[in-house]
């Protein structure tokens, strides 16, 4: 990530926690505590151990008051630090729910198009992955960053104060381990990348030949795929070896410098206090912090890394949260209400890509309680129009009117309720059935929930399931079929019965029996509504009032049955291959 | 775990050599604060200076010993680790391809793929881990109690009470969040699973005007996982002070003792230092023990996963009995006689008695809704599945009892999924024959109707295929998938509904060329379509798992009721091309 889309990212990360500043100023109140008293009880045990000098000469009184000072010192030491642990979780997990719930937010007003585009992993993986491992750094990096900080300038501020020089000896040798960590941390990068390539490359053929393994088996590649799998697994395993080996070794080191600095200050310690210039005590507290001073060191070069990752995981979230959103709807939108279903597209453009044309000037008049069936090949562009009329995506050119109002011109909301929509892809909420059913009327008393399955043909699998209506579909809604999810998709739609349908006929995986219930509710449900009719049955095709021929995301005819065949053109040739060869 | 373990056997010298070195560094660890005591009580007490050097060389060499050892130590330990790794990875691959469908269909392949992925990567680095540090750590927690107890029998009996409490305090936080963490992982898998099914449901979330009520779930859902991660935290931020108070008591105490003891003329000043140092490293290793046990627990689950994989058995066993010599060209090609099949787990039958003979060279045509058992029938034939009743013939013999290569090598099967392999397009199709010649290619292309697909790309048979085919439309990838299956020169064809994508003439084309064919296969159809199974020789009528009805489309038309039902609902012009491989069709 480049420096100042990193600064940008940090100011953002801010603002977000500019909510929660009480915390914050607490939090680093908090911390400068703990470090002080933290760094001041190692002198005071220097204290005291001066206070022991030999037989018949240790002074009671003077340990046992330094020891009541030494208890009160850590009790307070260790309430600040728990308290400030506390307000860190408390502005982390704060900021990364306000972080997530914008994000949801977004999602809910983001253009279809960015949806469609994106796919739900990326946008999953932003929400949660990326939000928990920035969780996860901003809290280290308020943990450890800012105490680390502190520690380093205390211990400093202690040394100097006790001994100058031993304490030059320290800030001379410490920068030997921070050499040493980033001259192997430099070396094992490469190894790391080569490793990590490696394993990309080995995923890759353990994906392909795991999700294939039917496609293996029935070729019998099983053994060519082990030898694939051993030439990378070998490879594998040296690259692995080399950079495990020698990312291990940066403690090693460290521990090594860090020993030569502990001898380092036993030596100019000793000598000091040989001459006089140092007590033991003094020392034990020198070596104390000797120890405390490397550590945050070492530390800190992991947090960095940490934030820096954490960031860029920031910026991902960022950029989803501050995707375009959809134009909203115009100050003075019209409420459609008491719609007859009257249908215009007028003159309608639209294409999904810049260069690509889609729909051309499109016309098409509907008059309540018309049907309109939409035929074409599998993938030309049927939910397109859906697109259109539902407002999921807007017109380049032209307009829809719905009763003479351009739906441009209505709230979406408005426009939308007038729709009832049972797509091919059927889907359902995590919930229980009658959940799912009162999607629409949360507020639906029972038996209007049953008296809607009962239309939609429903209510006789449900009632067979262990726990009927209460019976909770899981996410895939893996618990009943394909068939019975478009039914309760149908009950759904039948319990709010708006004056306008778009249906989506397409039922190829769905059996005979179910089908003709389907057929049957769909029947029921366009009684004297304005239906647009995604159509795949004859019968449905030829009760339509038009029909659309689509190909290629274009309507290429349009028109009665009768019409169409004998003009002879696409829709004849379709049908004709269907039953005459 | 204890099953995998057989795949450290070869680094049997490592894994000992490798903790070992560890032990020897922290030994020589545990020795310095004695050394440091001796330069107070001897260097300085006497203003030795002379003394002083020599035993800041003493522990200058120390920690140089100390840093050989352990760098031995990671060298053995990342060996033993990493090679364990790899044979793992190797042996679960090899038993991942040896499963049948059966169990692929109860796994999943993305689980197996988690496990041959990220577990093993976690059980490596658990592996490495332990080598290093489980040895390590509580030893040096006893060797520091042991040296305290050498210098100092009742100041280290402040070591003997500090150490359990320590112990007490660092799991018990440990454990009590753990159950906590679990919860947070669930309340994080619900936001996930509200989020996932706002986008995949966008349109019908829209469409109800349900935004609002999503975003009140979602709210709900969000602030209670923020409780359950403020409460995770506070009782995790306990560790440090709780630890650091009791150290600082055990602290304390040593220095009461102490004094009491050197007063007395039984330790020295330079002795009560080193007891001091000793507690501070007893903190430092057991907070490395926690953190350590996190790891291993987790690295513990996944070989748990791992070993589970390794008990799913391959339910297809080959034959063992010496191929009998197929009676070739006589009789049918493929035959069924009271075949009935059960799915591992299902209750109901998926396939119940099913009767009919294909005779080498006809068309077979077989239809009916979803889960009328069609794939499952034509899966039978080449033995992805056992049948659970009855049995399959291939030229007269028992499938059971032909060597799996043998069958299967005889069958070109093109599956519903049109699943091409990252490579060439030559690699894909030699999958079907590895022996097959340029020209064989060409052939087999030209039938499949792919050759114009393969002569537009850039490099011809040598043009890339991205993973999973990406780089072809639907319909160039079924046509290479046909291709493969021709490659080899099937004597049976099976065409699961594998030609959906294509349009119109092509199909029309490529059933003709299936059709000339030298040494006519015997093809089967599997359609939800009567146009693409129209004028096969035979039809099968599936429904429910049973033979609802098998002859001609006139004479089905004619006797067949579920036949006629669906001949008669069905305009679908989605699927206008569908009559894949129609073998006669246009005769």
């Amino acid at each position: 990530m480049k420096k100042n889309t990193q600064k940008e990212t940090l100011r953002k990360v801010l603002h977000y926690i500019r909510r929660y500043w009480f915390f914050l100023g607490l939090s680093l109140l908090l911390a400068g505590v703990t470090v002080a008293l933290t760094l001041y009880v190692p002198v005071l045990t220097g204290r005291a151990v001066d206070y022991i000098v030999g037989p018949g000469q240790v002074d009671f009184d003077g340990v046992f008051s330094t020891g009541v000072t030494i208890a009160v010192m850590v009790a307070a030491t260790s309430l600040a630090q728990w308290l400030m642990n506390v307000c860190n979780n408390k502005i982390t997990y704060n900021v990364i729910r306000d972080i997530r719930g914008e994000a949801f937010r977004r999602i809910q007003i983001l253009p279809l198009k960015y949806i469609d585009n994106h796919g739900s992993g990326d946008i999953v993986s932003r929400v949660i992955a990326d939000v928990d491992q920035f969780a996860d750094g901003l809290l280290m990096g308020f943990t450890q960053l800012f105490s680390g900080v502190l520690t380093i300038v205390g211990t400093l501020f202690f040394m100097f104060s006790i001994n100058g020089w031993i304490a030059l000896v320290v800030v001379c040798i410490t920068p030997v381990s921070l050499l040493v960590a980033s001259f192997i941390a430099g070396r094992t990068f490469s190894m790391f990348k080569l490793q990590s390539e490696t394993r990309g490359e080995q995923t890759a053929l353990i994906n392909e030949m795991i999700e294939g393994q039917k496609v293996v088996q029935a070729f019998g590649y099983e053994q060519k795929a082990m030898e694939r799998f051993d030439e990378i697994n070998n490879r594998l395993e040296k690259y692995s070896l080399r950079a495990t080996f020698f990312s291990s070794l940066t403690n090693p080191c460290t521990r090594f410098v860090n020993s030569l600095v502990y001898t380092g200050v036993g030596l100019a310690g000793a000598l000091a206090a040989v001459s006089g210039r140092l007590s033991v005590g003094q020392l034990s507290s020198f070596l104390s912090y000797a120890n405390q001073y490397t550590k945050p060191f070492n530390e800190i070069s992991g947090v960095v890394t940490e934030l820096q990752n954490a960031l860029a995981c920031a910026a991902r979230i960022f950029e989803l949260i501050e995707e375009e959103p959809q134009t909203p709807d115009d100050a003075d939108a019209a409420e459609l209400t008491d719609v007859q279903g009257q249908v215009e597209i007028d003159h309608v453009d639209f294409r999904y890509k810049e260069e690509v044309p889609l729909i051309e000037n499109l016309n098409l008049s509907v008059q309540p309680g018309q049907r309109v069936a939409l035929v074409g090949p599998t993938g030309c562009g049927k939910t397109t129009i859906i697109n259109l009329l539902m407002r999921f995506y807007d017109v380049d050119a032209g307009e829809i009117r719905v009763d003479g109002v351009p739906v441009r011109r209505a709230t979406r909301h408005s426009l939308r309720r007038n729709f009832g929509m049972v797509l091919q892809d059927t889907w359902l909420k995590a919930g229980t059935i009658r959940e799912n059913i009162a999607y629409a009327r949360p507020e639906a008393t029972m038996e209007e929930v049953v008296e809607a399955a009962k239309l939609a043909h429903a209510h006789g699998f449900i009632r067979r399931l262990p726990q009927g209506y209460d019976t909770v579909i899981a996410e895939d809604g893996g618990n009943i079929s394909q068939g019975q999810k478009q039914l309760l998709c149908i009950a759904r739609v039948m319990l709010c019965l708006p004056p306008m349908l778009i249906l989506d006929e397409a039922t190829s995986s769905i059996d005979t029996r179910t089908e003709l219930k389907i057929q049957e509710a769909f029947a029921r449900m366009m009684e004297g509504r304005t239906s647009f009719i995604v159509a795949h049955r004859l019968s449905t095709i030829r009760e339509a009032d038009v029909i659309l021929v689509m190909r290629d995301g274009r309507i290429v005819e349009q028109g009665r049955h009768e019409e169409l065949l004998e003009k002879g053109g696409f829709y004849a040739k379709l049908y004709n291959s269907q039953f005459e060869q | 775990m204890k099953k995998l373990l057989k795949y450290l056997d070869s680094y049997k010298k490592e894994s000992i050599l490798g903790p070992l070195f560890k032990l020897l560094e922290a030994t020589f660890e545990l020795l310095v604060p004695l050394v440091m005591s001796d330069i107070i009580d001897k260097g300085i007490a006497f203003g030795d200076t002379g003394y002083i050097l020599r035993m800041c060389a003493v522990l200058v060499a120390l920690g140089l010993v100390g840093l050989l050892c352990s760098v031995t130590a990671q060298y053995f330990a990342a060996k033993a680790a990493v090679g364990f790794a790899t044979k793992l990875r190797r042996a679960l691959f090899g038993h991942i391809e040896s499963l049948s469908y059966s169990e692929m269909d109860t796994v999943g392949s993305s689980t197996l793929i988690t496990r041959m992925t990220s577990d093993i990567n976690q059980v490596q680095n658990g592996l490495n881990l332990t080598l290093r540090l489980l040895l390590r750590s509580p030893f040096v927690v006893f060797g520091s109690m042991v040296m305290a107890f050498t210098i100092n029998v009742k100041a280290a009996l402040v070591f003997a009470v500090v150490i359990p409490v320590l112990c007490a305090a660092v799991f018990g936080i440990m454990f009590a969040g753990m159950p906590l963490y679990q919860k947070v992982q669930k309340g994080v898998d619900r936001i996930l699973g509200i989020t996932r099914e706002n986008l995949t449901g966008v349109r019908v979330v829209r469409a109800f005007g349900k935004e609002a009520d999503e975003t009140a779930g979602f709210d709900r859902e969000n602030e209670a996982l923020t409780r359950m991660q403020t409460l995770v935290g506070k009782i995790s931020a306990l560790m440090n002070p709780v630890t650091y108070v009791i150290i600082n008591a055990g602290l304390l105490a040593v220095l009461w003792r102490g004094g009491v003891s050197v007063n007395i003329g039984e330790l020295t000043q330079g002795q009560v230092v080193a007891l001091v140092n000793y507690m501070s490293q007893i903190l430092v290793e057991l907070i490395k023990m926690a953190n350590l046990i996190i790891t291993i627990t987790k690295a513990l689950a996944c070989a748990g996963r791992i070993q589970a994989v390794f008990e799913e058995k391959p339910s297809i066993q080959a034959s063992a009995a010496p191929a009998r010599k197929a009676a070739e060209g006589r009789g049918a090609a493929v035959a069924f006689e009271h075949v009935s099949m059960v799915y591992k787990n299902a209750g109901a039958e998926s396939l119940t008695d099913i009767n009919f003979a294909a005779k080498p060279g006809e068309t077979i045509g077989i239809i009916g809704g979803t889960g009328s058992g069609k794939t499952t029938l034509v899966n039978l034939i080449p033995r992805f599945y056992d049948v659970s009743e009855g049995r399959v013939l291939f030229d007269g013999t028992d499938v059971r009892e032909l060597p799996l290569s043998e069958l299967r090598d005889k069958i070109g099967v093109v599956p519903q999924k049109a699943r091409l392999f990252a490579g060439t397009i030559r690699d894909n199709l030699l999958w079907g024959d590895e022996t097959a010649s340029e020209e064989e290619l060409w052939k087999a292309l030209e039938t499949a109707q792919a050759k114009e697909v393969v002569e537009k790309k850039d490099g011809g048979l040598d043009a890339r295929v991205a993973q999973e085919g990406r780089n072809f439309s639907g319909g160039q990838r079924q046509r290479l998938t046909i291709a493969r299956a021709l490659v080899r020169k099937p004597r049976v064809l099976i065409l699961d509904d594998s030609a959906s994508a294509l349009d119109f003439a092509t199909d029309a084309a490529l059933r003709r060329a299936i059709r000339e064919m030298e040494g006519a296969p015997t093809v089967f159809i599997v359609s939800q379509r009567t146009s693409s199974i129209r004028y096969a020789d035979q039809i099968i009528v599936l429904d429910d798992g049973r033979v609802a009805g098998i002859g001609t489309h006139e004479e089905l038309l004619g006797k067949c009721p579920v036949y006629k039902e669906i001949y008669d609902s069905q305009f679908d012009s989605g699927q206008a091309g569908r009559a894949a491989g129609e073998g006669r069709a246009a005769e």
